[in-house]
């Protein structure tokens, strides 16, 4: 048994519907469920909206103040704390595969072969990938775009007529990443790797053991470690020096017999929120591993599909593929 | 009320969805089937995934374009290609699971099948969430001859089918049929075998068919002497087996001509008894890494020693699944046979490595 537990400072949930994604609009926890509504987080009790009529929320992303939705009816939706839904594109009969944004304004997202980045002035530019696209990430700084396809990512400034950069490595990769430094760009694969580059150099990384597809990427605030979804444990990789975790071995913290399916690094200290395939959801210390529970796995509880810091670290919000969802509030 | 629904919903949640996958050549009739399949009254849901650049209409609510992007996986495996796009699509048809009971996935027609079926033995979430039932071939009575010849995606077609559905018999002579036919028997002898003009066929044919499911393969033998869909054939033909060591299949019998395809063809072969699974094991598992590249398709019923259980395998080129299933019926001859549908397959070499398995 854990010594620490948090569980009596969680408040429970209904969503209603399977959780895509969770974000604080402001000061409200706000929940992208599969079914294609939001989910306000209100007190003693919530309020849904209607983004995606008749559609499935596949893609989320978050930036100040507002949830981006992409949807299998082809639009992508900026929500606002207040929740007015703006409508951005609508790329008819297609799916919104990835979506990425930044707290300026910029979104970009993908259907198909197809990326479209959208300046905070409203500006479109598209570029074909090489094949279809499954992730999207915002380097730190500049307007430049990371895409994960298959057989590599490529790196785009919309704004330039330049051919994107290709990063190649054979496989099919799925989620993209950036370090806050700018200096590495990870991918996770079809084949239950990481993949990195260095930037600079393109010197190519191999981050391997996984049983399982990582889907969920999370940095710490200070850039230094990279955790992960897709094994056992939330897997926790070294970007401390120069050399990125090359030689390095992870970190495992909260080991279980249990797959991790969602992490998120606290955002101004070295702690892990993780949740797993059976619903438990812990906080992890990095590097002792020290463990506090948030959430005991209920009764045939389902997989934590997503888990959001507030912009304080004070709360946590996070939400199950069966709908239950939690919000924890930090003992002051 | 309440505790139904619950039921209900609990059961949806753990049952994998079933994937039909139809495949053929260009104009045999995959659409029409397709919508034929749609339009029945059967009360199903289907989602349906299409080549984005289809000819004629899909008469469906869920309707999903694919850009059938095939890639090879990154392990070692050089002939395991995949469905990408299947896979995210599945993934994503997911979040509306409950609005649908089965998903079709219609090929074009230079589609290769293997890479479809391949997807459902290599990614371990599509394989949490779907099943491939089948993969269902539709042939055109009157040109499938010429296409034998002249394309070799439409010879895969056939080799990989569970159910072929050789439609516009009304464009062709009894004959022509009896040609047609016999020229698919001498490529695939197993598949259930339909002839039909509009592809009309019941549901039931090309639906719920568990040709991947380990626990339905039943028995192997030759379709054609099971009766497939001919009504006045008898069923008597289990016990001929065995009065040799090993034989392989009577293909000259009941009238249809005999023919030998060039360069596909299938291998069956039976031990008249127990298999030692220390041989039998590695050796099958080294054959297909050695040879998968050529072998289509696989399916196998073996008796090892000293155990109960009947052990069943089926495989796609490299990638196998294999488990015991149930036990042996007292009654039953404890006979071992496999089967392999491929590519210049090299008969005597797999003769003799399956017989000297014996145990």
């Amino acid at each position: 048994m854990t010594a620490a537990a948090l569980t009596a400072n969680v408040i429970p949930l209904d969503a209603g519907a399977p959780v895509a994604a969770a974000s604080f609009l402001g000061d409200i926890p706000a929940l992208a469920l599969e079914d294609g509504t939001l989910f306000f987080v209100m007190p003693g009790s919530g309020q849904h909206i209607s983004v995606h009529p008749d559609a499935a929320i596949l893609t989320a992303a978050t930036s100040a103040g507002h949830f981006i939705t992409g949807g299998d009816d082809g639009r992508v939706v900026v929500v606002s704390q207040d929740g007015t839904a703006q409508e951005i594109a609508n790329e008819k009969g297609k799916w919104i595969d990835a979506l990425a944004a930044r707290d300026d304004g910029a979104v970009a997202w993908s259907c198909g072969k197809d990326v479209r980045a959208r300046d905070h002035h409203g500006a479109i530019k598209t570029f074909a990938a090489p094949s279809t696209v499954r992730g999207l990430a915002f380097m730190p700084k500049g307007y430049r775009i990371a895409i994960a396809h298959y057989d590599g990512a490529s790196l785009w400034f919309p704004n330039t007529a330049a051919p994107p950069e290709p990063f190649k490595w054979k496989g099919s990769h799925l989620s993209a990443t950036v370090s806050p430094d700018g200096r590495f760009l990870v991918t996770s694969m079809q084949e239950n790797t990481l993949h990195g580059w260095r930037i600079p150099d393109k010197k190519d990384m191999r981050m391997s053991g996984y049983p399982a597809k990582t889907r969920s990427l999370s940095w710490s605030f200070d850039g230094q470690w990279l955790a992960t979804s897709g094994a056992d444990a939330a897997i926790i990789w070294p970007f401390k020096d120069k050399e990125g975790p090359i030689g390095k071995a992870p970190l495992e913290c909260g080991a279980r017999q249990v797959r991790v399916t969602s992490v998120a690094f606290h955002p101004k200290s070295l702690v892990v929120a993780q949740g797993y395939e059976d619903g438990l959801v812990m906080l992890c210390r990095v590097p002792d591993g020290a463990e506090i529970l948030v959430r005991p796995p209920p009764a045939a509880g389902r997989a934590i599909g997503a888990l959001a810091w507030d912009g304080t670290g004070r709360r946590l919000l996070f939400g199950a593929a069966d709908g239950a969802a939690g919000l924890l509030e930090m003992p002051a | 009320m309440a505790a139904v629904a619950a039921i209900t919903l609990e059961f949806r949640v753990s049952e994998k969805i079933p994937v039909t996958v139809l495949t053929g050549y260009l104009g045999a009739g995959k659409t029409t089937l397709l919508n034929r399949i749609l339009t029945e009254d059967h009360g199903r849901k289907f989602a349906v995934i299409v080549n984005e650049f289809g000819e004629i209409g899909i008469d469906n609510d869920l309707v999903v374009g694919a850009d059938e992007e095939v890639f090879e996986m990154n392990n070692g495996c050089i002939c395991c290609t995949v469905r990408g796009d299947l896979i995210r699509i599945i993934e994503g048809l997911l979040k509306r699971r409950g609005k649908f009971d089965a998903i079709l996935v219609e090929t074009t027609g230079l589609a290769d099948p293997a890479p479809v079926a391949q997807t459902f033995f290599v990614d371990a979430d599509v394989r949490d969430a779907a099943r491939l039932d089948a993969v269902v071939t539709i042939a055109d009575a009157k040109w499938l001859g010429d296409r034998l010849k002249d394309a070799p995606e439409a010879k895969n077609q056939i080799a990989f089918a569970d159910v072929i559905i050789l439609n516009k018999t009304d464009l062709v002579s009894t004959e022509e049929l009896h040609d047609v036919e016999a020229r698919i028997r001498a490529i695939n002898p197993y598949a259930q075998l339909h002839k039909t003009t509009n592809c009309a066929v019941p549901l039931d044919a090309v639906l719920g068919r568990n040709a991947f499911d380990l626990e339905r393969i039943l028995e192997i033998e030759p379709e054609f002497l099971n009766g497939g869909d001919d009504p006045e054939h008898d069923h008597d033909h289990h016990d001929h087996h065995g009065h040799e060591h090993h034989e392989h299949h009577h293909r000259e019998s009941h009238g249809l001509k005999h023919y030998h395809d060039e360069d596909m063809q299938s291998v069956a072969l039976s031990i008249n008894g127990d298999v030692d699974p220390e041989k039998f094991v590695p050796w099958l598992q080294d054959y297909v890494q050695k040879e998968g590249g050529s072998i289509l398709r696989a399916k196998g019923i073996i008796s090892f020693k000293d155990e109960p259980k009947r052990f069943v395998f089926q495989g796609v080129h490299m990638l196998l699944d294999g488990d015991l299933q149930r036990e042996w019926k007292p009654q039953e001859k404890r006979v071992s046979r496999l089967v392999f549908i491929g590519r210049n397959l090299k008969e005597d070499e797999i003769t003799q490595g399956f017989l000297s398995c014996a145990a």
